[in-house]
């Protein structure tokens, strides 16, 4: 079993994803045979291989610190669930207070 | 009179110059043909009548003023629903951008409407572009032209059957393990993943970055290479986009010989789990190159066995950063916001709500990847595996030009069929993942009817970054020879 779970709980809290009962079970049993699957990666993996993040080979990218057009404020808030004085509106972001 | 709908993008785009038909005629010929047959197909999640009629008027305009019109001026295109589109409702196939009109437009639409091309609509596609089968799209799957109780492949099976059905002489896609080149090997049309970098990918919701890759889909291989022109090439909003010169993949594709070209067949993609008819096709087609004046040798590439193990710990990782987005604060969904609830109780109650199976299966696969504690057994072996099959790719093309394989193992598989099984569902892109982890160009180009099925089959080409042309130039030469001992493969789908 390389995943259990509990661990699929845990992991979905850490995704904001508020998983039912029975996706908890569904997923640990889908997931464990993917894990089994994908583990082969380590039969090939030495140590001295090194790791590819990307294709292509990047340094950073600069552009000139110019103002140029962006979006304004009215079409930024469009597509917002809530929006109030020109801002985005958003449930409570801290704990209430005793 | 002749049938709008039938014609290539090339003569469509001349018929509109020649003034033979106005680019409204053609419009509306078009935004016919859906009306009458995609309720039964389902490639389309959104028409825009009036947006493609008024880009077609533009054109005629442009045109009685004498403007010097684009190679592709006036012809509809179906844009695959993860690409923004200003004020036209851009969904990825998923619940929680449902209703979401972007106010920007991506790159690649900027450079269609630039190109005077008509965007038709927004294409289906697997939810946030994962899957191969369209089936993870959360409003219902598209079917396959060939046979209406199967998959058109995915996850842009909306654009592939769009091109099928004779919808959209031209469709764009997008390719992170072989959502262009899988629909369009089982849907008998063409699909090319450019170069990674070759194609911006700003405005181009992301699935896994470091994979993404934006090209062009058509029902023959000159098309697909004047659309990529079209939109590839550097773009500073992109901060991987290439800034190099685009390869000449039109004069490519018109050049369609193979004299002296240097064809590696790859070794590992045949044997258990290729479908007969799928293998036939395949060395048929490898006959015919060889038959042409190319010169057709073995080659190994023997990491290429654990791509798809690599593919799935490297997309997860990327996709659960990348869909953190998805927060319920600044646009799309909102669930549960009571006024009692907390941002945090909101997020969760509304990605639980918003994304179906298959994202939160891949959220959380992600998540367990890049953990403390798992993240060097997993996501760290599995970039190592990235860089020997590239290592591999690199050995292969000290010998030969392109390579080839069968596009997918199998022909499209009935709707259904694997969604309760997610391996076997990742099989399907088998043959194409290695493209992606290396960054190199790959395309697909129909190579007949499997014996078995009737179904189409897809030959698989494969070149290093930056050599594009190469790909379009085998691709033209065999689609020539085959349509001319054979006839166009289109030509064997059913009446809709």
């Amino acid at each position: 079993m390389a995943i259990t779970r509990d661990e699929v709980a845990h992991l979905a809290r850490l995704a904001r994803l508020a998983l039912r009962d029975d996706e908890l079970d569904h997923f640990a049993t889908q997931l464990d045979v993917i894990l089994g699957a994908v583990a082969r990666v380590a039969e090939v993996a030495a140590d001295d291989i090194r790791p590819t993040s990307h294709s292509v080979p990047l340094t950073n990218v600069f552009r000139p610190d110019e103002v140029r057009p962006s979006l304004d404020p009215v079409a930024s808030l469009a597509g917002a669930p809530a929006a109030e004085d020109g801002r985005f509106r958003v449930p409570r972001i801290l704990e209430e207070e005793a | 009179m002749t049938d709008l709908t039938r014609l290539t993008a090339a003569e469509t785009a001349r018929v509109v110059r020649d003034g033979e038909a106005s680019a409204v005629d053609v419009a509306q010929a078009h935004l016919d043909r859906i009306a009458a047959v995609d309720e039964r197909v389902h490639a389309f999640l959104h028409v825009d009548i009036e947006g493609a009629l008024g880009a077609a008027r533009a054109v005629d305009e442009r045109r009685a003023a004498g403007d010097d019109l684009g190679p592709l001026a006036g012809v509809p295109l179906a844009l695959k629903d993860v690409f923004t589109m200003a004020g036209v409702p851009t969904t990825c196939g998923s619940k929680i951008l449902e209703g979401w009109r972007p106010p920007y437009d991506a790159t690649v639409t900027r450079r269609l409407k630039d190109a005077g091309l008509v965007i038709l609509g927004k294409t289906n596609m697997d939810e946030f572009a994962m899957g191969s089968s369209t089936e993870n799209s959360a409003y219902g799957p598209t079917r396959n032209p060939w046979d209406l109780d199967r998959i058109p492949g995915g996850s842009g099976g909306g654009s592939s059957a769009s091109l099928a059905a004779f919808m959209a002489p031209l469709a764009i896609g997008t390719d992170t393990g072989g959502s262009i080149r899988q629909p369009a090997a089982v849907t008998g049309t063409v699909g090319a993943k450019p170069t990674y970098g070759g194609v911006s990918r700003y405005g181009l919701v992301a699935l896994a970055s470091s994979l993404d890759q934006a090209g062009p889909c058509a029902r023959n291989v000159l098309d697909a290479a004047l659309l990529h022109e079209v939109i590839a090439g550097h773009d500073p909003f992109d901060s991987t986009s290439i800034d190099r010169p685009v390869p000449e993949v039109v004069a490519a594709a018109r050049r369609g010989d193979v004299q002296g070209m240097r064809v590696g067949v790859v070794r590992e993609f045949a044997g258990e789990g290729y479908q007969a008819g799928v293998q036939q096709r395949f060395t048929e087609a490898v006959e015919l190159i060889s038959s042409l004046g190319a010169d057709v040798v073995e080659v190994s590439c023997p990491h290429f066995d654990y791509a798809l193990a690599a593919y799935y710990l490297i997309l997860p990782s990327e996709c659960s950063s990348n869909l953190a987005r998805f927060d319920a604060m600044r646009y799309g969904l909102r669930v549960g916001d009571d006024g009692t609830r907390s941002a945090e109780e909101v997020m969760s109650l509304t990605r639980e709500a918003g994304f179906g199976d298959e994202v939160k299966r891949r959220i959380i696969l992600g998540t367990y990847a890049l953990s403390s504690g798992y993240y060097d057994a997993y996501y760290g072996q599995a970039q190592k595996v990235r860089t020997l099959i590239t290592d591999d790719f690199t050995k292969a093309f000290e010998t030969c030009d392109v390579l080839v394989s069968p596009t997918t193992p199998t022909t499209a598989f009935r709707i259904g069929e694997r969604v309760d099984d997610p391996l076997a569902m990742y099989l399907a892109d088998l043959c194409t993942i290695p493209s992606n982890l290396s960054g190199g160009a790959a395309m697909s180009v129909p190579c007949g009817l499997a014996p078995e099925d009737g179904l189409p089959v897809g030959l698989q080409v494969m070149a290093p970054a930056l050599a594009d042309d190469r790909m379009y130039r085998l691709a033209a030469a065999f689609e020539a020879a085959h349509t001319e001992a054979h006839g166009p493969i289109l030509d064997g789908a059913p009446a809709l």
